[in-house]
């Protein structure tokens, strides 16, 4: 191993900008001529606009435009588009209303977009924006996701009856009704996965400038997918042609899913910075982000295993009610559908699984993938059931799950939803878990809490997860619009380092470290001169951006194929150079050596002789720099189990996590130190999500989780150390053997969390978040 | 934030002449809840007389047995006083634990009261100790300050120049907090003195109060058992998305009786 | 309005209208953008800078409250490029990753040991970062960052 090459954890290139206070956001950046948007939303969640009067905002002072849903309908910009394809269960696709940027007759949610004010300063804009006069008739509003397809309610979109934007099924429902005929016992939950606010803590933002010289619109935004974003914004907006319009993602502040999207802000940004010929920042604030981010999750759902006698898992059904809200965000269909239905399966050889899928739309903020996006969900719901199948059979929470993993000989294994796992040690990493938690000694920590009056409660969470989004091919069968390789080129300079340009885009991932190791490791390059460029559609080819933990499983390839063909090409040059064959060139930490004897060229020297070609094989092209482009056979499937320890107070509810272990398998790690914090990360988002977050609308449609003052983001004291290990397998589909990260602890840890407080308090279930007056009520029902 | 006029005084008397010929003005503290209120467009004062040059509104002052606190001490200099600790540390904590760090090192105990969220903290310790807080006008027994939610005695133009608490024998804050706001869902003041109980509650109705069923369940008897059987009016009580108004109700019994064993 | 104040040990001032916030002024006038904004209801603690030696949440505080004041932000604490301990220990301990939050949680890592010391347990550093809000790193490598931020400050 290399000191800062795969499996070092190096300190990362990125840390030292951003611990200067040099980071470079989107909101860091003001170009001259600046002007500034503010949005004008809508107070209601529903309501027909029967006119809009912007004389007097734009008299006001300052102001350079004020542009409505008309005045973007006229330039023939947008709609917002979804791009995956659901086919509903009458063989139609799934309801696809119309989404404009900025409201046309009507709003459908509580922060739609209804005009966009331009002025020199933001508080000139936000002071006009007060002036703008619309005239609403509001109209019922639906806010809840279970009743939201119940006759009665009113209906959201003309082209959407009762509210069902599809309904979904997928299995064998007659061989599944089967099963459950004969099962020994059926075991069922009832539950909800509760709304989450993604909230990385970067807002987004937009600066749009317009060159009528040439032409061109350059887009600064907060973006994980800059080309995503290009070609969208480009093909289905028509924002400007692909070749007329560069896309920057900057430093940006985390994203989490929130940034994969294509909103209505930074479209009008960018619209309206030609439409005005002046620069347009837009800056949201965290209100706004609240408002008009898509929010993750909000599913409703019912679940049934049935067991034979010995507690194993013959077949699954499983009904959800997955809330998508107003309007269809970017890739919101695909995640209750795609990303949920087909990891139901989980780490257990359940031989039926039958689902049912109806997704609704509700007057609340667009619901899209968030940090795990559809596998959490499945998670919960099937790591629950099993806890309550495990109470049903009287058994052991480790030993049920035990008696239905997957076992370690059956990969690659066929799951009966879609997925071909390809590599797994299920039992390796529960024991690894158990081990590290000391499971054995939990008897005697509960006692001791029981002493203190409190109730200590253990949870398992066995998860595994489809991620490193791609194979083009079967996203497409699915439904999905776009292919989902990834891109790389490293190019070496003259003087002999090396530039590598990733179509990734890293917000807090590390890439910027993560690759040079990669790149340092296979061409024997020193990490310092190696820089990692991404983010930007002028810079770097056409990549599929960061989402899905894929930059590594497949954008890490991708750097690796490029680095092959540079050691192949360098051969040649190398072998020319030293006058041998080029079947004698050996090629091993960035040396070229002529086998069995001293002669040798460094990479860097073969590099500036490709440059500088006087003495060059014929037949070779000059210059040293490759691209790649990989397309995996197969998802990623990560894995572990998670086992949490809590304590409550049966006299408040109050839930401490007392002890957490996680021990997944990541396949290979290249920078241990930024795969811990993926996963700490990782897991804190999943404890957020089990005990402090919850989104609430209530039943007028209002946001009542508005901020931070009421949707409770979890803290440095809401979580203690955590204990980290990992059971690798080497996935064979994966050229580096490497598995996703950084989606794992949002998916396993709010079932153990969970499990563990339905432990420590004897209940069949306890509801998310699992706040102290939930859990209270819980323990008095309990008792 | 709307636009205003801004004034900085060195002096009580200057602060008052401003505020009196302000046709819309507001006096600001430390600004941890004015400010964000302001952002919000939820406000908007004409004028806005901040109160933090004025020398004479500072300080901590221990004199026999009452402790002052000048209105614009920060709540972290209280947290961090030596000589509150040692007279009432039941205060030093309660300020150490307001909001977070940098909350606490603008946000001052004139601010807190003077703006009465029904969800502060320094109100519960203000009615249970039996504080007196000076005005540049008058005294007003802490009892009849807080007069609803967001509403206190104080007049258009009256400034608060001190807070005087006497030392209790022994006292405690418990504090449950709002998970995301950290501000108090129920927080129950208790105080042993020499003429009996003090007790106080905040965060679970509409305004801080002296909680004088609490203070006959510990008449004879001050430990927690003797609240065993105590039960807050559930009708009174706050209920929003944090926590029902049963629920509130269940927790004022709670964390009166962890303060009851935290005098012990 | 004309305020006048130090920051970074420099002499600083501007002309700012009475409702200009302290970080807007910091980031828009003298153009230190490392001092971030993450909410608008003064929680996230992104904004944190420090005001004659105390941490501040630089979206609570109009600029105007700040004249005269001896500010130190993100940019000051760095000998060039030669990290103050505390930034060098969030590098040597992985912790930042997005780097948003990071220059709020620095200067309230200050802030801690000027109130506690260098000898810092973890749930010391826990209970006073809840001002500071992340949703990346999970807390538990900055809490180990200002634990050895603050030992090495001592060296």
């Amino acid at each position: 191993m290399r000191e800062q090459g795969i499996g070092a954890s190096v300190r990362r290139k990125e840390d030292q900008r951003f611990l200067l206070g040099k980071g470079r956001y989107t909101g860091d950046i003001n170009v001259a001529g600046q002007t500034h948007a503010y949005f004008l939303r809508s107070p209601h969640a529903h309501a027909v606009i029967e006119g809009i009067d912007t004389s007097a905002a734009t008299a006001a002072p300052g102001v350079v435009a004020v542009l409505t849903g008309d005045d973007l309908a006229a330039d023939g910009i947008g709609p917002l588009i979804c791009g995956v394809t659901v086919t509903s269960d009458d063989g139609e696709p799934h309801r696809a209303p119309a989404h404009p940027a900025l409201a046309q007759g009507k709003v459908n949610y509580v922060g739609d977009h209804v005009a966009v004010v331009i002025a020199e300063t933001l508080t000139q804009a936000q002071d006009a924006a007060e002036l703008v006069d619309v005239k609403y008739r509001p109209l019922p509003a639906v806010s809840s996701t279970g009743e939201a397809a119940s006759e009665g309610q009113q209906q959201i979109h003309d082209v959407a009856p009762d509210n069902v934007c599809f309904n979904w099924p997928f299995g064998d429902k007659a061989a599944n009704d089967e099963a459950f005929a004969s099962a020994h016992r059926i075991s069922s939950i009832e539950l909800t996965n509760n709304r989450m606010v993604t909230n990385p803590m970067e807002p987004r933002a937009a600066l749009g400038e317009y060159n009528s010289g040439t032409e061109e619109i350059t887009l600064h935004m907060t973006t994980q997918n800059p080309h995503v974003h290009r070609l969208v914004l480009a093909a289905f907006n028509q924002l400007a042609p692909e070749h007329k319009l560069r896309v920057v993602g900057p430093d940006v502040g985390g994203g989490f899913g929130a940034k994969i999207f294509v909103y209505a802000e930074e479209l009008v940004v960018g619209w309206a910075c030609r439409k005005v010929n002046r620069p347009v920042k837009w800056t949201g604030d965290r209100s706004e982000a609240f408002m008009a981010d898509a929010h993750g999750r909000d599913h409703v759902s019912r679940a049934e295993m049935a067991l034979d006698e010995n507690g194993r898992f013959l077949a699954m059904r499983v009904q959800t009610t997955a809330n998508l809200g107003a309007y269809l965000s970017t890739f919101s269909t695909m995640v209750p559908s795609y990303l949920y239905a087909f990891l139901l399966a989980g780490q257990y050889a359940t031989p039926l699984i039958y689902s049912e899928v109806k997704a609704v739309f509700t007057n609340t903020a667009p619901v899209d993938a968030s940090r795990g996006a559809g596998r959490p969900e499945a998670t919960y719901l099937l790591e629950r059931l099993v806890d309550v199948c495990a109470a049903d059979m009287d058994l052991d929470p480790a030993e049920i799950r035990r008696r239905n993993f997957i076992p370690k000989d059956a990969f690659p294994y066929q799951t009966p939803v879609v997925q071909c796992y390809d590599s797994g040690d299920y039992e390796a990493a529960l024991d690894q878990a158990m081990e590290l938690a000391d499971y054995a000694g939990f008897a005697a920590r509960a006692e001791e809490a029981r002493s203190r009056g409190k109730l200590r409660g253990i949870g398992f969470s066995s998860y595994v997860e489809a991620c490193g989004i791609a194979p083009s091919a079967a996203v497409g069968q699915l439904g999905g619009g776009v292919g989902l390789w990834e891109s790389a080129q490293v190019r070496f300079n003259p003087t002999g380092n090396v530039q590598v340009f990733t179509g990734t885009h890293s917000h807090g991932q590390g890439h910027e470290t993560t690759f040079a190791q990669l790149v340092c490791d296979q061409l024997g390059v020193p990490f310092e001169n190696i820089e990692v460029i991404h983010g930007d559609t002028a810079r770097t080819q056409f990549g599929m951006g960061t989402y899905g933990s894929r930059s590594l499983a497949v954008g890490g390839v991708a750097i690796a194929k490029a680095c092959d063909k540079l050691i192949a090409k360098g051969r040649k040059i190398a072998a020319h150079a030293m006058e041998a064959a080029e079947g004698d060139i050996e090629f091993a930490d960035g040396n070229y050596t002529v086998a069995g004897t001293d002669k040798s060229m460094n990479i860097a020297e073969v590099a500036f002789t490709a440059y500088v070609p006087h003495n060059y094989p014929e037949g070779v092209e000059p210059g040293f720099d490759e691209n790649a482009f990989f397309d995996p056979m197969n998802f990623s499937f990560p894995a572990g189990t998670h086992i949490c320890e809590v304590e409550v107070d049966p006299d408040t509810g109050v839930v401490e996590i007392a002890d957490y272990t996680a021990v997944d398998d990541f396949g290979k790690l290249v920078n241990p130190m930024i795969v811990e914090g993926q996963v700490h990360g990782g897991i804190v988002h999943g404890i957020g999500q089990a005990l402090l977050e919850g989104c609430r609308y209530d039943s007028d449609g209002q946001l009542v989780t508005a901020s931070f003052m009421d949707y409770a983001m979890p803290r440095a004291d809401n979580a203690p150390d955590f204990r980290v290990g990992y059971a690798p397998t080497d996935p064979p589909h994966n050229p580096l053997g490497v598995k996703g990260c950084g989606e794992a602890g949002a998916i396993g840890a709010p079932p153990a969390v969970i499990n563990a407080i339905a432990n420590a308090i004897g209940a069949r279930h306890v509801e998310m978040p699992a706040t102290p007056e939930t859990v209270w009520r819980a323990c008095q029902s309990a008792a | 934030m709307y636009s205003f006029s801004y004034h900085r005084p060195a002096s009580v008397a200057e602060a008052a002449d401003l505020i009196a010929n302000a046709a819309d003005g507001k006096l600001v503290a430390g600004g941890q809840t004015l400010l964000p209120t302001m952002k919000h467009r939820l406000a908007s004062p004409s004028d806005v007389i901040d109160l933090g040059a004025i020398a004479e509104l500072g300080g901590i002052v221990v004199n026999g047995n009452i402790v002052t606190i000048g209105a614009m001490t920060p709540h972290a200099e209280v947290a961090a006083s030596g000589e509150v600790q040692e007279a009432i540390p039941a205060l030093a904590a309660l300020a150490g634990n307001i909001g977070d760090p940098a909350v606490r090192n603008r946000g001052t105990i004139g601010g807190s009261i003077a703006n009465n969220d029904p969800a502060a903290d320094y109100p519960a310790a203000v009615i249970a100790l039996g504080a007196t807080v000076r005005t540049n006008r008058r005294e007003i027994a802490g009892e009849d300050f807080f007069t609803g939610m967001f509403e206190t005695a104080l007049e258009e133009d009256e400034i608060i120049v001190a807070v005087d608490f006497p030392r209790p024998e022994a006292a405690a804050y418990m504090k449950f907090e709002n998970p995301a706001s950290r501000y108090a869902i129920v927080g129950v003041f208790i105080a042993r003195t020499a003429v009996g109980a003090r007790a106080a509650i905040t965060g679970a109705t509409d305004c801080a109060h002296r909680a004088h069923q609490l203070e006959e369940a510990l008449a004879n008897d001050f430990s927690p058992a003797a609240l065993d059987d105590f039960q807050a009016p559930v009708d009174r009580m706050n209920a929003d998305i944090h926590a029902s108004a049963e629920y509130r109700a269940h927790l004022v019994r709670v964390m009166a009786q962890r303060a009851v064993a935290a005098c012990a | 309005m004309k305020i006048d104040l130090t920051v970074n040990g420099q002499a600083a001032s501007g002309e700012v209208e009475a409702r200009t916030l302290l970080v807007d002024f910091l980031r828009e006038q003298l153009r230190l953008t490392g001092t971030h904004v993450g909410c608008d209801t003064s929680q996230c603690g992104a904004c944190v800078v420090m005001v004659d030696g105390k941490s501040v949440k630089s979206c609570t505080m109009l600029a105007a409250m700040a004249d005269g004041c001896d500010l130190t932000t993100i940019e000051g604490l760095a000998n060039g490029a030669e990290l103050h301990p505390m930034q060098q220990a969030f590098m040597d301990n992985h912790g930042l990753q997005c780097g948003f939050c990071t220059p709020g949680m620095v200067m309230s890592g200050l802030d801690i040991v000027n109130r506690h010391g260098r000898e810092l347990d973890a749930a010391t550093v826990r209970r006073e970062l809840n001002g500071n809000i992340c949703r990346c790193t999970g807390y538990q490598n900055i809490v180990k960052s200002i634990r050895e931020g603050a030992r090495a400050m001592g060296d």
